[in-house]
């Protein structure tokens, strides 16, 4: 039987995952539609800075974070200076570093299917007397959902299974930033296989469900398209 | 009422220095080959493309570009019709017109829009049936209807139609044609419409402007300027002449019909199905109309038109010359393609009388 304590890393993973994919998607929308759409001749720089943490080791993105937000880091110093409490160690510190590890997950499949959808239905609309903002709302965001579910689950997922830059930035206090991921690493260093058991079964259940529902309502999408 | 352009649009490779003006009603036809940039000055007339500054845009007096004015899209009251359907596939047919009903009291303003009843316009184009289903159920001829009745249905105040029968097979053209014939000939507002089609032209415009490598060659009324000599497409093997009809006799002998044109010449064409028009267009090409100086007797062609020579091209390097001929007794014109041997043996001229023989008609309804 899983301790209570697991619960509790459970309870904070999920919520770790779904504050980063809330806040992914609204930042990420606007910065996606920009790389689908600009000219700009440095697009490609934007576009392997996003891409960076699909690479990068997450202990490197961790230990930068860590260096930024203490004491004498630009975030560290900002964070001061405002009269808020640090980042690091702190659940919010852990949904920043999320957000930059998770960025790729959510951005790409956005950008791709901005892309996809070109212009020609904005200038369809635009022609029939639609406004900008009225166009991207009432076509494009209707015409991504296949792309939107990708992103929300992909950031979703992958937020999930975090644990280099938790373990850089949060340190591992339960009950505050101690998530599944690291639980489990807990568990096994205490020779605790049972409990292990039981976080590692619950995890690759959740993420295989996450991931059949996204390619179901992509194929569900796809036949109302026709 | 009118529309006036003068645009210059410079993309590599290729120039758009467009001059002309449109009467405020009825179909221009803008015609001329593929990447003459017929497209393209649609385009830049409803605002998708940006011309060059010092490029000028007025439709019935608002001017649209021009004057330190480049008005958005979405503020001109423009109605589009793509080569390709484009209805919004995540919307029904009922929600694609919406979309237009929905955004068009914003920039029509008051007492300005033609009050294009929605149940109007589904009438016009036949869509009672469809209202329900989605965009993905439909042929292609049909989805072009919906998308016609969409732009129609955002109160435009200039129709731009981009070759919108280009896209389809045979069949769903002629679908198609019937409910172009009636929705032009009650427009109120003015249609440009780009074909490379004579036949579309021929039966579907009152206008014609013609145009080659990014420039106006000629524009004016239809008949006027397919009958020039010097146009781009008398230059070529496809010149045709335009003439307008009446019904004299339905029922006429051996399965033909009797038309009559302006000049009280008959004009004998297979039986045509009754209902249709009084008026009737024929497309005439150049190449199979033949000159005679006299009545011709005991001949298999049964169409002969009196007519008298206008002028003549300079023949062109296979020995073909073009002439330009004004039926008897009205302003109607027809052009020849004779061989310049027989122009010389015939001694035409300017001025003198001479009978056509009518190989073959095209009937345009």
């Amino acid at each position: 039987m899983p301790f209570e304590s697991d619960i509790t890393a459970l309870w904070i993973t999920l919520r770790l995952a779904l504050i980063t994919v809330l806040v992914l998607l609204l930042t990420g929308t606007p910065l996606a539609w920009w790389l689908a759409n600009t000219r700009w001749r440095f697009k490609s720089i934007i576009e392997a800075a996003v891409a960076l943490p699909l690479v990068l080791p997450p202990t490197v993105i961790g230990f930068y974070l860590l260096i930024a937000m203490g004491p004498e880091g630009p975030l560290g110093r900002l964070t001061a200076w405002l009269g808020l409490e640090p980042l690091a160690f702190s659940f919010t510190g852990l949904v920043l570093g999320s957000v930059i590890y998770s960025l790729p997950f959510v951005v790409q499949p956005l950008q791709s299917t901005f892309s996809g959808i070109g212009r020609g239905p904005l200038e369809v609309a635009a022609t029939l007397g639609a406004r900008p903002l009225d166009r991207f709302f009432t076509i494009v965001i209707p015409l991504s959902r296949s792309g939107y579910l990708t992103a929300a689950v992909l950031g979703f997922a992958h937020t999930l299974g975090e644990f280099g830059v938790v373990l850089m930035i949060g340190g591992n206090i339960p009950g505050q930033t101690q998530v599944l991921s690291i639980a489990i690493y807990d568990h096994v260093e205490s020779l605790e296989y049972a409990s292990a058991h039981w976080l590692a079964g619950a995890l690759l259940l959740l993420s295989f469900l996450l991931l059949l529902l996204v390619y179901g309502l992509n194929r569900r999408f796809d036949m109302v398209k026709i | 009422m009118s529309i006036h352009a003068r645009v210059c649009l410079n993309r590599s490779e290729f120039l758009l220095q467009a001059q002309f003006s449109a009467p405020g009603q009825g179909v221009t036809a803008v015609f001329g080959r593929s990447g003459s940039g017929k497209s393209t000055l649609l385009r830049t007339l409803a605002g998708l493309e940006t011309p060059t500054p010092g490029s000028e845009i007025s439709v019935n007096g608002v001017t649209w570009f021009g004057q330190g004015i480049n008005l958005p899209v979405h503020q001109r009251r423009v109605g589009y019709v793509f080569q390709e359907p484009t209805l919004f596939p995540h919307l029904s047919v009922r929600g694609n017109l919406d979309y237009a009903r929905d955004r068009s009291g914003r920039r029509s303003g008051t007492g300005q829009g033609r009050g294009n009843g929605f149940d109007e316009v589904i009438a016009l184009l036949g869509l009672e049936a469809f209202l329900q289903r989605q965009p993905g159920t439909l042929s292609g001829g049909e989805k072009q209807r919906v998308a016609i009745a969409r732009a129609l249905l955002s109160a435009p105040a200039l129709l731009l139609m981009d070759e919108p029968l280009a896209a389809l097979d045979l069949h769903s053209k002629e679908e198609i044609l019937p409910f172009l014939d009636r929705l032009f000939a009650g427009a109120g507002m003015p249609v440009l419409y780009v074909s490379h089609s004579p036949d579309e032209v021929a039966r579907l415009a009152d206008h014609l402007l013609l145009l080659e490598g990014g420039s106006v060659l000629a524009h004016g009324p239809l008949a006027e300027v397919l009958g020039r000599v010097d146009s781009p497409i008398a230059r070529t093997d496809q010149a045709f002449s335009v003439v307008h009809c009446e019904i004299a006799e339905l029922e006429g002998p051996c399965h033909l019909s009797v038309l009559r044109t302006a000049a009280g010449d008959n004009v004998y064409v297979p039986r045509i199905a009754a209902g249709q028009r009084q008026a009737i267009r024929l497309r005439i090409n150049a190449r199979d109309v033949s000159l005679c100086s006299q009545r011709p007797v005991g001949s298999s062609i049964l169409n002969v038109l009196q007519a008298e020579i206008v002028q003549l091209s300079e023949p062109d390097h296979k020995g073909q010359q073009l002439v330009q001929l004004r039926l008897k007794g009205s302003a109607e014109l027809l052009l020849a393609r004779i061989s310049e041997y027989s122009c010389q043996q015939m001694a035409l001229v300017p001025g003198i009388n001479i009978y056509c023989q009518i190989k073959s008609v095209a009937l345009l309804c």
